[in-house]
């Protein structure tokens, strides 16, 4: 054999090689973040951490940044899942081919990968300082503004997923039930959405596992608490800030909480995403 | 049929239709509404940060763009060392992260039994659903000490080829611009390379028969034929991945070490504009909030401004298959 086909050989052999590597490479990193995670967080695991909040320090647990993230998750769902869902209808059924559709759809892209930590700054413009003015001080970083934040990290989830969602729809459903005289409203709500419920539900669990492990934007708006607090206009502890004030502080024990802490977003996290991938693995969704 | 047409419609029929034609009306004005919503969301983001940081901004100018004096004390904000920081933390991401993305997708795509790809697939994806605070941890308490065993070695070796020697000398803290931009490129792999595997997938499959037939290796089909024919969509996913790595708060925060001094050395502790912010945020007040609210704006054109060019080249793919 010539030289020629041997040097394309071994570059061939060479370049797969390669990249049976990289993959390695990266699987390496995932199951290395996930065992440190794993390894640090299991011991930790404590009953105090569900039933003592932060302001014990390190005697104390995370039951206030618990219920604080709860409460500003599902607020922000509240929030995202109603607007993301009609806006993405409207541009799956109503702005399909027109210019606005695709701006919007082009938009909402980069919203997706927007820099999150400039949405909390956004949110402590529009939100933090008005309020804080309006009251004199009294109400200034709030659960509220947090939710808001979190809304925006959601959104383009909701919007994106639901566009898609609806698109798969097949178009005879469409005339069939405008055939019967339906109006597009009563089309729309009650046939397109049950058809495409399980998808557009997708799109809510999956924003749900976005901005759950979110913590930029919440710094300067929800802020932090050392105390329970279920009032959305106080400042609210949440899990993800905790952690970041946990893991800054200098004391060993703290440290030991915050992985905990780490390890039930991580496992919540990533329950959620799987769940989804399994559940809905037939449809696809890019939600880069 | 015409006896129908021409009777006039029963007056409740009538009331119904125009009832029916005004809920349309609403229902679709609701729906744009909350489609402009999205709009407003990103124009909101811009135009508040820009008034928020306007003190700065207007006053100071291009000062603020070029000065690395960050002086919350006397007052004076430089934006220097964050920008440098963030671009090349982001570079550093970069240059680790494509070919190792591009490698993932390849293997994927061409080399992997199929059996294998689905699993391998997901588990990469799940790199991006891992929240960027434990990418920090990890980095903080793992990554960093790990960095700092290998660093003497580097400035050792690295250190001493004498144009680039410069970029690995100093103490081997761990923390620095290094470490950051290695945390950075794990978390943007799993971007970059789904993107790519994506976008090799529809390489329609007589071009590349064609090319095996011609008794090309596996290797030169992903190289003259595959790669050229997404060669814009898979530039398209790197500015994905470099949109991602700029706006990346959590995890650099923790292995930058916040210093504002401008050093060669990417073994010295950083800075950038996201942790900048999420650092000092909560304890500054007056201009030194305003400079970091400036920060954000800037940060938020640049991104955008990538992402843009990020979109159009992932468009200009599906242009060409006639989507």
């Amino acid at each position: 054999m010539s030289a020629v086909y041997a040097r394309r050989r071994i570059v061939n052999i060479i370049a797969l090689t390669l990249s049976g590597f990289a993959t390695l490479i990266g699987l390496f990193f995932l199951v290395w973040i996930l065992w440190i995670t794993l390894q640090n967080g299991l011991p930790a695991l404590k009953l105090t951490l569900f039933t003592k909040i932060t302001a014990y320090a390190d005697t104390g647990g995370l039951a206030n940044a618990m219920v604080g993230s709860l409460i500003m998750d599902l607020m922000a769902l509240l929030i995202c899942a109603p607007i993301g869902v009609l806006a993405g209808t409207y541009l799956a059924e109503y702005a399909s081919s027109t210019r606005l559709g695709a701006s919007i759809r082009f938009l909402n892209d980069i919203l997706l990968s927007a820099p999150s930590i400039v949405l909390g700054l956004f949110v402590y413009v529009i939100i933090v300082i008005p309020t804080t003015e309006l009251t004199g001080g009294r109400i200034s970083f709030s659960g509220f503004a947090g939710s808001v934040a979190l809304a925006l990290i959601g959104l383009p989830v909701i919007v994106r997923t639901t566009d898609e969602m609806l698109q798969l729809v097949p178009g005879t459903l469409r005339e069939a039930a405008l055939s019967l005289g339906i109006p597009q409203w009563k089309l729309t709500l009650q046939v397109l959405m049950r058809a495409a419920f399980s998808g557009i539900l997708t799109g809510v669990l999956l924003a749900l596992a976005r901005l759950a492990g979110e913590t930029a934007p919440l710094l300067f708006t929800a802020f932090g608490n050392n105390f329970m607090t279920v009032h959305p206009l106080d400042k609210m502890a949440s899990m993800p800030v905790t952690i970041y004030q946990y893991t800054n502080d200098p004391n060993p024990a703290l440290h030991a909480i915050a992985w905990a802490g780490a390890l039930l977003i991580t496992l919540f996290v990533l329950a959620l995403s799987l769940l989804t991938r399994i559940m809905f693995s037939r449809k696809k969704v890019s939600y880069e | 049929m015409s006896a129908l047409s021409a009777e006039p419609l029963p007056r409740d029929t009538e009331q119904r239709s125009r009832t029916d034609a005004r809920h349309d009306f609403v229902f679709r004005l609701l729906l744009r509404f909350c489609a402009l919503l999205v709009l407003a969301a990103l124009l909101g983001a811009a135009l508040s940060t820009l008034w928020g940081g306007r003190e700065v901004l207007f006053k100071d100018g291009l000062h603020f763009l070029f000065s690395s004096d960050w002086n919350p004390v006397n007052d004076q904000y430089g934006a220097l060392a964050p920008i440098v920081g963030t671009l090349v933390t982001s570079l550093i991401a970069l240059l680790l992260a494509v070919p190792v993305s591009f490698g993932i997708a390849l293997f994927l795509t061409e080399i992997a039994p199929n059996w294998m790809r689905g699993p391998v697939s997901s588990a990469i994806e799940l790199l991006a659903a891992i929240p960027s605070i434990i990418y920090g941890m990890w980095g903080l308490f793992i990554f960093v000490p790990f960095m700092a065993s290998i660093e003497p070695t580097l400035s050792d070796t690295l250190g001493n080829i004498p144009l680039i020697g410069a970029l690995f000398q100093g103490p081997p803290l761990g923390l620095g611009l290094l470490t950051a931009g290695i945390v950075l490129a794990v978390m943007i792999l799993p971007f970059i390379s789904s993107v790519m595997r994506e976008v090799f997938r529809t390489v329609p499959a007589r071009l590349k028969e064609s090319s095996y037939a011609l008794g090309s290796t596996t290797w030169e089909v992903v190289w003259n034929i595959v790669l050229p024919y997404t060669r814009s969509a898979v530039i398209g996913g790197i500015f994905l991945g470099l949109g991602r790595a700029l706006g990346e708060t959590m995890a650099v925060t923790f292995v930058l070490g916040n210093s504002y001094n401008l050093t060669a050395s990417l073994l010295m502790p950083g800075t950038s504009i996201s942790s900048s912010i999420a650092n000092e945020f909560n304890e500054a007040v007056g201009l030194h909030r305003s400079a970091l609210i400036a920060l954000g704006f800037l940060l938020f054109v640049v991104t955008f401004i990538v992402l843009l060019i990020a979109r159009f080249m992932l468009r200009q793919l599906a242009r060409k298959e006639g989507r």
